[in-house]
């Protein structure tokens, strides 16, 4: 296994990082401007797209384990679970299943291919998971990975204003419709602003995951 | 923390979840059943919090740059991206909305009721 590919990934993505850190923008986010650095380099460059993958593939490995580890800080916010159990049941249940409904509709509608339609159903939940999800309903992986961050990121521009413009004050209501949206990335804003509808965020984004792993690939079978 | 234990336990649940997945033909990923497998376990007091709590918050902190590999495979698919932009945005767009206002709505609502 050569180590360009690792490394390129592993430093591209500290750089951007450190960019984000001093400039807190969606614009940044470092995980979207590194797929599109490296893309192009491996595009404009010439360079193998194989050689790269067949180092960066130790990473993407590691999703597997970092899914496992979901576990514990799902955990840790039993008691919160335990504490808003019929809001976050019936939040994820019906948000959860419209997520996958309204994606895979619009993009049926809109005269999206087959392989599109099943890449884009599971774009609500969690990288890691979506990424699973796409993998065994005979989606486009890849274009689930960018698809979904494209989507954090429109919850993390715009999920407290459009909240704000349907009138929705609950910070219950608030998190539960973030993390079951857009999972992390607009976790990480909402956290920002109200730390309860963080952390409900949070847990909405781990369950929903769980929720759409287990329910997608069945639905899709009758969709 | 010892060292290993959490490493153990957290890929032992990987491959258990994997296998499970193979074993019975489920279509669910074996890492999302590796993720329950593990939570009944700290629930159920088998697996202690302690032991593989390092463990696990370094793997869930350094996520996101195990995206990137999987987000660049996108460069095979640029023609195909291209020619359905309309459907891949505006599902994304519309989709993302949607989700956003029924999860609120419905949580509001149910919210409202117990008041």
């Amino acid at each position: 296994m050569n180590p360009y590919g690792i490394t390129l990934t592993l430093v591209v993505f500290y750089l951007f990082s450190e960019l984000h850190a001093r400039r807190k923008a969606f614009y940044t986010n470092p995980v979207l401007l590194s797929i599109a650095t490296i893309a192009g380099l491996l595009t404009l460059g010439g360079f193998s797209y194989e050689s790269y993958m067949e180092s960066a593939a130790f990473l993407k490995f590691l999703l597997g384990p970092a899914v496992v580890s979901l576990a514990v800080p799902v955990y840790k916010g039993r008691d919160t679970i335990k504490a808003y159990a019929r809001e976050i049941a019936l939040g994820i249940a019906v948000g959860g299943t419209a997520a996958i409904l309204s994606a895979f509709y619009i993009a049926e509608l809109l005269g999206g291919g087959r392989e599109v339609v099943l890449s884009i159903a599971p774009k609500s939940v969690t990288t890691a998971i979506a990424i699973g999800v796409s993998e065994e309903i005979g989606g486009i992986p890849a274009l689930t990975a960018v698809l979904v961050i494209l989507t954090g990121l429109l919850g993390n521009a715009f999920a407290p204003e459009l909240l704000n413009l349907f009138g929705v004050r609950d910070r219950i209501a608030r998190g539960l419709a973030t993390g079951v949206s857009s999972h992390g990335l607009g976790t990480a804003r909402i956290i920002t602003e109200d730390e309860l509808a963080g952390a409900v965020s949070g847990l909405a984004m781990a369950l929903n995951g769980v929720f759409t792993a287990l329910v997608l690939p069945y639905l899709i079978e009758v969709l | 923390m010892r060292p290993y234990r959490g490493l153990v336990i957290i890929f032992g649940f990987y491959a258990l979840g994997e296998f499970t997945s193979l074993a019975l033909d489920l279509p669910v990923p074996g890492s999302v059943l590796g993720m329950l497998f593990l939570l009944a376990a700290l629930l159920s007091g088998a697996v202690r919090l302690e032991w593989v709590e390092g463990e696990a918050e370094l793997l869930v902190r350094n996520m996101s740059v195990m995206f990137i590999p999987p987000g660049v495979g996108i460069v095979a698919y640029t023609a195909l991206i291209k020619s359905q932009a309309v459907p891949i945005v505006g599902a994304l767009v519309i989709s993302f909305l949607v989700t956003l206002l029924v999860t609120a709505k419905t949580v509001e609502i149910l919210r409202r009721g117990r008041k």
